[in-house]
């Protein structure tokens, strides 16, 4: 089952010319699915049609995700500084009209899923850069979404963070089962938390392969240095250089 | 320490010199009054400058609200549509670069002869009108891109979308035109008052005028000075405001 699907789309902006496309991309049902590409290539732009902030301009996008049922994290933590952590967290549920006094219940919940139920009570401000990326994840569950899209969210983060950002991720959708759509540049990160890598080529960016990862989720340990691992990666690493070539 | 010491020895010697060229060049003081005679007028005048300089800070208060009000009210028109920022902001541009005192004459026409008061807020509420308006505009569009996509994910009404994350996002702004508005609206209310007089109740400006006209420059110079602590002291508890409310915003 489909849960969001990109059907031939093409987005192209006025003065800039295309950014994407024709693109194809169907979202599975509780599957995590990593796009890798250029910088430029529209990776951005796909999520954003997908989280319908954007509409394309050929080509159509189906979705069977209603309002609330789609969460997105950007690459910055995008938290409102003059909320603390939990009120940031409870942000969706309140607009959608949760009353108050349950909304920030779901949201201390949200936040101890991701390990920071202590900093309920801290501002953005300060929370280190990981913890406030905890929060931006937490905001983005706590609505219970079928489809979650990352956008390059740990690329500001340094190396041990973000692995350990992974694990979470992973260990968050194993008790909730959305769809992920993941983008990144990092190849390894990609191949670490996807079932399926989807590569796109320089922008417009188009479908340049496609890579499934044939390993448990939850990863084992020490998936990082199994042969599995390294020929995955290998193998998406030589579509990439294909991609940027063409 | 030195941004203490520094002003404080500048301004002592500066004080020390002057009273030395008074006395010793035996200056008139009807030109230029020694440190010493100043203090003496000021010593002697000042309940009544006191008054009067709480006269002048009240307007300027006054016309600070008033100000806020309208900059306030027509900035958030402005965010509504490109269209309404279009037609507005030339009228607020025009406002601002006319000279108040151009403009003085007319206002104290149509507030009356009995009514000054009404014309000196009016024209300060003028001068301190932009900076709020200004930053209150940059302010409402300052909202993190993200932010504003995150609203719309999330299905979020227009007044939501103004009391949760546009106020909000502007707060910073709004409150640094209001500093800078703060100390304009003093400006503003003191040149009115030198054009259309304050009424029964006589504030700084007047005194200075009265002064001047009896030669009574020692007063005059007491009048200037009570002016531009009180001038200070506005700046100053503004600046006091804005850091306060800056903490709050930020959360540290």
């Amino acid at each position: 089952m489909s849960v969001a699907s990109l059907a031939a789309v093409e987005v192209a902006y006025p003065g800039r010319g295309a950014a994407l496309g024709p693109f194809d991309l169907d979202v599975n049902d509780g599957e995590i699915l990593a796009l890798v590409g250029p910088s430029g290539c529209g990776k951005s732009t796909a999520l954003r049609l997908l989280a319908a902030l954007e509409a394309p301009t050929r080509g159509e996008v189906t979705r069977a995700t209603g309002r609330g049922e789609t969460a997105v994290v950007f690459q910055a933590a995008t938290l409102a500084p003059w909320l603390t952590a939990e009120a940031n967290v409870a942000l969706p549920l309140e607009l959608a009209g949760v009353a108050r006094r349950e909304a920030r219940l779901r949201a201390r919940e949200a936040l101890a899923r991701v390990g920071l139920a202590e900093a309920a009570g801290a501002r953005p401000a300060q929370l280190s850069g990981g913890m406030a990326m905890r929060a931006s994840l937490a905001r983005a569950l706590v609505t219970n979404p079928k489809l979650l899209l990352l956008d390059e969210p740990f690329a500001a983060l340094d190396e041990i963070t973000r692995r350990r950002l992974a694990d979470d991720l992973l260990a968050i959708w194993a008790e909730q089962r959305p769809a992920i759509v993941f983008v990144t540049h990092n190849v390894e990160e990609a191949v670490y938390v996807a079932g399926r890598v989807v590569v796109m080529s320089a922008g417009p960016g188009r479908l340049a392969g496609e890579t499934t990862v044939e390993a448990p989720t939850p990863r084992p340990a020490g998936f990082r240095a199994s042969p599995v691992f390294r020929a995955t990666a290998e193998a998406v690493s030589e579509q990439l250089a294909r991609a940027m070539a063409t | 320490m030195s941004r203490v010491v520094a002003p404080a020895v500048l301004i002592g010697t500066i004080l020390l010199v002057w009273e030395a060229a008074c006395r010793l060049a035996q200056i008139p003081a009807f030109l230029l009054p020694a440190p010493s005679a100043i203090l003496r007028a000021l010593a002697a005048n000042a309940g009544l400058l006191a008054a009067s300089g709480a006269r002048t800070l009240a307007t300027a208060m006054e016309a600070l609200v008033v100000a806020a009000v309208f900059a306030g009210a027509m900035a958030l028109t402005t965010s509504l549509s490109r269209t309404l920022d279009d037609a507005i902001r030339p009228i607020a541009v025009a406002l601002q670069v006319t000279p108040v005192i151009a403009i003085a004459p007319l206002f104290v026409i149509w507030a009356g002869v009995d009514h000054p008061e009404r014309a000196v807020i009016a024209l300060a509420a003028i001068v301190a009108f932009f900076p709020i308006f200004s930053g209150t505009a940059r302010g409402l569009a300052a909202a993190d891109p993200d932010l504003e996509r995150l609203f719309d994910l999330y299905g979020a009404t227009p007044l939501q979308r103004l009391t949760r994350l546009k106020l909000p996002s502007a707060l910073p702004f709004i409150v640094e035109g209001a500093k800078v508005a703060a100390g304009l609206s003093i400006i503003g209310a003191v040149v009115a008052e030198f054009v259309a007089g304050s009424g029964g109740e006589q504030g700084l400006a007047w005194r200075i005028l009265e002064a001047g006209n009896h030669l009574e420059t020692a007063k005059m110079f007491a009048a200037i000075l009570m002016l531009a602590l009180m001038a200070a002291a506005v700046q100053a508890l503004f600046q006091w405001l804005e850091r306060r409310a800056l903490v709050w915003w930020r959360g540290r």
